[in-house]
């Protein structure tokens, strides 16, 4: 016989992730999953914004990574609480994952949290987490094409930032060409022109995230 | 890689799902695949073949219906399938779509006795 199930296959993921969001909610957390291709400045956009947000809000990170804890690190430096998940090899975080991280956290001490998830920009896109926003970054030196090749990802997308605009000058990456791809796919999320190493552009995104968390 | 997590939450949910109708061997998996999410029906079946073992899902056929990406016109409302990477609409060459196809992952059913 044949049975209907007409179920999504991550549809378990995605209840964990509404508990998640609820969990969050509970504790008046603001969480952004950050994600990019490997090498794209996650961290280093993280430290920016901790640099100009830390006197004024409480922040913790999760750092996601198929191994090591060099991320966490970073982060811990600067006085932040940082979680480290090492994946163990699966290339994107689910919601089961960041269940149990979140759970470790001093949620109560927290006004803002990101998720630092796996470098890559495929399937990170596909388990929904429960954050509140989705970050996505590019840079410069990757090439004006992500967009295009990474469809779902910038679906997905609430704000977009374009990283290591300083290099913008050596490198063949039209920001016009870029910016179009994304608003034809992606009529909501704004974008933003920064540079980690500079500091250009990081009080646009610092207001913008401002704004999202009513502060 | 990521086939792998999608193929234990799919024999989860085969299992369940044949519980549910009363199946003790499931024969047939028909699932549905969006063409955007990358995922990779060799590599399915690959990790299903380890993953199914002792299970009722054991020996089934996995049968994969692709979705293509689709995408609407924000101007005109007119539907196409996402064949060229510059997400132009072809029939009023209008900018600004909507994803509206492409990214399922779906058991449609299952077969079996």
């Amino acid at each position: 016989m044949e049975f209907k199930v007409l179920k999504d296959i991550l549809s378990a993921n995605d209840q964990i992730a509404v508990e998640n969001r609820e969990l969050l909610d509970g504790n008046k957390v603001f969480a952004v999953n950050v994600m990019s291709s490997p090498g794209s400045g996650k961290t280093s956009t993280i430290l920016q914004t901790i640099k100009g947000l830390k006197d004024k809000v409480k922040i913790a990170v999760i750092e996601g990574d198929v191994s090591s804890s060099i991320d966490a690190e970073k982060i811990s430096k600067e006085g932040i609480t940082a979680l480290q998940i090492n994946t163990g090899g699966e290339c994107h975080l689910d919601a089961n994952m960041l269940n149990r991280a979140i759970k470790n956290l001093p949620l109560e001490q927290i006004d803002l949290l990101f998720i630092e998830n796996v470098g890559n920009l495929i399937c990170t896109a596909e388990f929904q987490l429960g954050m509140h926003k989705n970050l996505v970054i590019s840079s410069t030196a990757e090439g004006d094409d992500k967009p295009l090749k990474y469809p779902l990802m910038f679906t997905v997308a609430d704000v977009v930032l374009i990283n290591k605009m300083d290099l913008q000058p050596y490198i063949d990456f039209d920001v016009e060409a870029y910016k179009k791809a994304v608003v034809a796919l992606n009529q909501r999320a704004e974008i933003f022109e920064i540079s980690c190493t500079t500091g250009q552009g990081i009080d646009a995104w610092l207001a913008w995230l401002k704004k999202q968390m009513g502060i | 890689m990521h086939e792998l997590a999608i193929t234990e939450e799919m024999v989860k949910l085969v299992a369940e799902e044949a519980a549910r109708a009363g199946i003790e061997k499931v024969e047939k998996i028909n699932l549905i695949v969006g063409k955007l999410t990358g995922y990779v029906n060799e590599s399915i079946q690959f990790y299903f073949d380890v993953l199914s073992k002792n299970t009722v899902a054991e020996g089934a056929q996995l049968f994969f219906e692709t979705i293509p990406g689709m995408l609407q016109c924000n101007s005109c409302r007119k539907t196409f399938e996402l064949d060229h990477f510059d997400y132009i609409c072809p029939v009023c060459n209008g900018v600004g779509v909507k994803l509206v196809g492409g990214n399922e992952l779906r058991v449609e059913s299952i077969e079996g006795d």
